[in-house]
C-alpha cells in the first residue's frame, strides 16, 4: 500500500531517468529506441489498468479492449477521414471512455469474478465485431501503413511525442491518486462495506475510476498507432488483457510505479528471449509460477520492502 | 427472407451436437469454479491437450482404425486426468489460500505453459481424425442430410450430463464436493481431507475437457490456438448459465451452439457475433446467469 509523498530524493532520481531518456535516441540503434518507445506505450497501458485493478481493487479483465478502441478510432480517422490529425488523437481516447462507461456501467452492477466474466464477455463481442468487420476494420488483417502527420513520422520523433505524453499522463494519474477521489477509491478497496456506511457512492465512484482508466487505456493506443502505424484485432483480444494484468501483478500492483517496471520486463522478455527461441511464453509462464510463489507482491513490492521497511511499516500501522 | 426448411433442420441439428461438444467442456469447468473457485483458463488448453491426444492415440498407434478412436475417446481423458493430476500436486494445491487474482493468474500461466508444450511435441501443423466406420457419412432426416457423427454427439451430450448429474447426487465423493463448493471449512471441520477433494474435483473437470477435446476431434482439424477459442467461448457459457451450475451450462451451451448455427445460416459473415450478442442480452437482463449459482 505504498503511496509515499513524493521526497527529494527520488525527485531527483526521476528527474534523472527522463534525462537519460531524453538523451538516449541519438545514440541507441534505432531497434532499441523502438523498444523502449513500445515499453512507454505498454506502461501507460498498464499504469492505466492498475488505477483501477491495484488501487481499486476492481477486477477489470479485459483491459485491452479500450486500448484496442482507442488504437481503431484514431486509425480509422486518419486512414480513412481527412480531419486534422489532433480530431482523431482527441476522438481515440474518449471513444475508450465513452466504451469504458458503457461496459463499467453494466459491469459495476456486480462485484469481483462477475465483474470479470462480464467485462470478458462485453469485451468479446466487441472484439468479435472488430474481427468480422472487413469492410470497415479490415478484419483479422488489420490496418496498416496509417499516415502521420511529419512531426511524428520518424522513429526519433515518435519517441520523444510517446515520451512527454508519457510523463504528462503519469503526473495525472499521480495526481488523480493523490486527489481525495484516488482516497476514496483506495478506502473502497480496502472495506467497501464501511464506505457505503460513511455514505461513499461505491458503485459511481468505481464507475469513475473505470471510465478515467478507460480513458488512459485509449491514450495508449493513440500512441501505439503513433508508434506501428497498424492497428490489429489481437489488440483487443482477451489474451493481451491478461496479460496487462500480469505487467501489473508482475511489477507490484500496490505500488504506483510498479506496473511500468513490470511492463517493461515484459516487453524486454518478449523482445528479447523471442530472439533466442520460438517459446518465449513458456518461459513467461515458468516465471509467472515462480512469482506468484515466492515475490507475490510482484517486484516493486519485494524492492520496497527491502529499502525502505519504514514505508511497510507505515502501511500496516494504516491497514489496521 | 425465405429459409429453406431442411437447412435450418440440419443447422439446427449441428448446432445442438456443437453445444454438447461445448457442455461438456463447460461442465467440467463448472465443476471446478464450482467446488474451488477458480476460474481455470488452462481449461481450454486441457481440452486441446485430449484432441492432440486423441490424435497420437487414435492415428499414430492405430493407424487409423475404428477402434483406435474408441481406444482415445477413453484414454485421452485420462492423459489429462494424468497431466491435472500432477500439476494440482505439485504446483496448485499450495495456492489456495490466496487471492483470486493470483489464481486466475497461475491458471493463466499454466495456459501459456501447455500452450508451448503442446507445440514442442505435437508441432505446429493441422492435424486430423478420422471418425470410426460406424460414424462416417450422413443419414436422411427431415429432407436434410445430417453427418452421423453428430448424432452421435447428441446422444453422448445427454450421457454424459445424467452421469455428472448421478455422480454429484448419488454418490459420497460428488456430495462432498458439493459440500465443499458452500463450505469448505465445515467440511475440514467434520474430518475430511478437504486438498484431496479439491484434487479430485479438479482432475474430474480437467477429464471433462479432455473427453471434449477427443470428442472434437474428428470434427475439426486440430491444430495450435483452439485453446484460445474454446476458452472464452467457455467462460461466456458458464456465466450466462450461473458459476458452478452444471445445468446452467448445458442451457449456455445450447444457446451458445443455436444461436451460432442460425447466425451461419442468416449472416455468414457476422455468425461469430451472434453467440456473443446472445451473451450479453443474457447478463443484461440476468447479471447473474440463467440459473442460481452454487456460491
Amino acid at each position: 500500500m505504498f503511496r509515499g509523498i513524493i521526497d527529494l530524493k527520488s525527485l531527483w532520481a526521476i528527474g534523472a531517468i527522463f534525462f537519460i531518456l531524453l538523451i538516449l535516441p541519438p545514440i541507441l540503434p534505432r531497434f532499441y529506441t523502438y523498444i523502449l518507445a513500445l515499453i512507454f506505450v505498454t506502461s501507460l497501458l498498464a499504469m492505466s489498468l492498475n488505477l483501477v485493478l491495484g488501487h481499486g481493487m476492481i477486477f477489470q479483465f479485459h483491459h485491452g479492449v479500450f486500448y484496442g478502441v482507442g488504437a481503431y478510432t484514431v486509425a480509422l480517422m486518419l486512414a480513412k477521414t481527412s480531419l486534422p490529425i489532433w480530431v482523431g488523437f482527441v476522438a481515440g481516447p474518449v471513444a475508450a471512455a465513452v466504451v469504458g462507461l458503457l461496459i463499467g456501467w453494466f459491469c459495476v452492477r456486480l462485484t469481483r469474478l462477475y465483474f470479470g466474466m462480464l467485462q470478458i464477455s462485453l469485451g468479446s463481442l466487441i472484439w468479435a465485431i472488430v474481427f468480422r468487420w472487413y469492410s470497415f476494420t479490415g478484419g483479422d488483417d488489420g490496418i496498416h501503413g496509417i499516415p502521420m502527420p511529419p512531426f511524428i513520422s520518424s522513429l526519433n520523433s515518435a519517441y520523444y511525442f510517446i515520451l512527454i505524453v508519457l510523463v504528462i499522463c503519469m503526473i495525472a494519474l499521480y495526481l488523480i491518486l493523490k486527489s481525495p477521489f484516488g482516497s476514496t477509491l483506495e478506502a473502497i478497496r480496502d472495506n467497501p462495506q464501511r464506505c457505503e456506511a460513511v455514505g461513499v457512492n461505491v458503485r459511481r465512484h468505481q464507475l469513475m475510476a473505470i471510465v478515467i482508466a478507460t480513458f488512459f487505456a485509449g491514450i495508449a493506443g493513440v500512441l501505439f498507432v503513433v508508434l506501428e502505424r497498424s492497428v490489429f484485432p489481437d489488440l483487443l483480444f482477451w489474451v493481451l488483457s491478461l496479460e496487462i494484468c500480469i505487467m501489473c501483478l508482475l511489477g507490484g500492483w500496490f505500488t504506483f510505479a510498479g506496473p511500468m517496471l513490470g511492463a517493461a520486463i515484459m516487453v524486454a522478455l518478449r523482445t528479447f528471449v523471442g530472439i533466442f527461441t520460438e517459446y518465449w511464453t513458456l518461459i513467461l509462464g515458468v516465471i509467472l509460477i515462480l512469482l506468484i510463489f515466492f515475490l507475490p507482491e510482484g517486484v516493486m513490492g519485494y524492492f520496497l520492502e527491502i529499502f525502505k521497511p519504514q514505508a511497510k511499516e507505515g502501511a500496516e500501522r494504516r491497514g489496521e | 427472407m425465405e429459409i429453406d426448411l431442411a437447412a435450418l433442420a440440419s443447422q439446427l441439428v449441428v448446432g445442438i451436437s456443437r453445444a454438447m461438444i461445448l457442455f461438456i467442456v463447460c461442465a467440467g469447468l463448472s465443476f471446478v469454479l464450482g467446488v474451488l473457485r477458480v476460474p481455470n483458463i488452462a481449461h481450454g488448453s486441457l481440452y486441446m491437450i485430449g484432441a492432440f491426444s486423441a490424435y497420437s492415440i487414435a492415428m499414430r498407434l492405430f493407424g487409423g482404425s475404428s477402434a483406435g478412436f474408441w481406444l482415445a475417446l477413453i484414454l485421452a481423458p485420462l492423459v489429462v486426468a494424468l497431466v491435472s493430476l500432477v500439476t494440482e500436486r505439485v504446483l496448485f494445491c499450495h495456492l489456495y489460500e490466496r487471492e483470486h487474482l493470483m489464481l486466475l493468474l497461475f491458471t493463466f500461466a499454466l495456459m501459456l505453459i501447455f500452450g508451448d508444450l503442446v507445440k514442442i511435441i505435437w508441432g505446429a501443423e493441422y492435424r486430423s481424425v478420422s471418425a470410426p466406420d460406424l460414424l462416417r457419412g450422413s443419414v436422411s432426416m427431415f429432407g436434410a442430410s445430417i453427418p452421423r457423427y453428430n448424432l452421435f454427439l447428441l446422444i453422448i451430450g445427454p450421457l454424459v450430463a445424467i452421469g455428472l448429474w448421478l455422480f454429484t447426487n448419488k454418490t459420497k465423493m460428488g456430495k462432498i464436493s458439493r459440500a465443499a463448493a458452500v463450505d469448505r471449512e465445515m467440511v475440514g471441520l467434520i474430518g475430511i481431507n478437504v486438498s484431496w477433494v479439491f484434487a479430485a474435483a479438479f482432475v474430474i473437470g480437467c477429464c471433462l475437457a479432455g473427453l471434449g477435446g477427443s470428442l472434437v476431434a474428428p470434427t475439426v482439424s486440430v491444430t495450435l490456438g483452439m485453446d484460445h477459442t474454446i476458452i472464452i467461448e467457455a467462460f461466456l457459457i458458464v456465466t450466462i448459465g450461473g458459476l458452478g451450475n452444471m445445468w446452467g451450462a448445458l442451457v449456455g451451451s445450447l444457446i451458445f451452439g443455436v444461436t451460432h448455427s442460425f447466425g451461419v445460416l442468416l449472416w455468414p459473415q457476422f455468425a461469430i457475433v451472434f453467440p456473443y450478442a446472445a451473451v450479453v442480452i443474457v447478463l443484461l437482463l440476468r447479471p447473474r446467469g440463467l440459473l442460481k449459482s452454487v456460491w
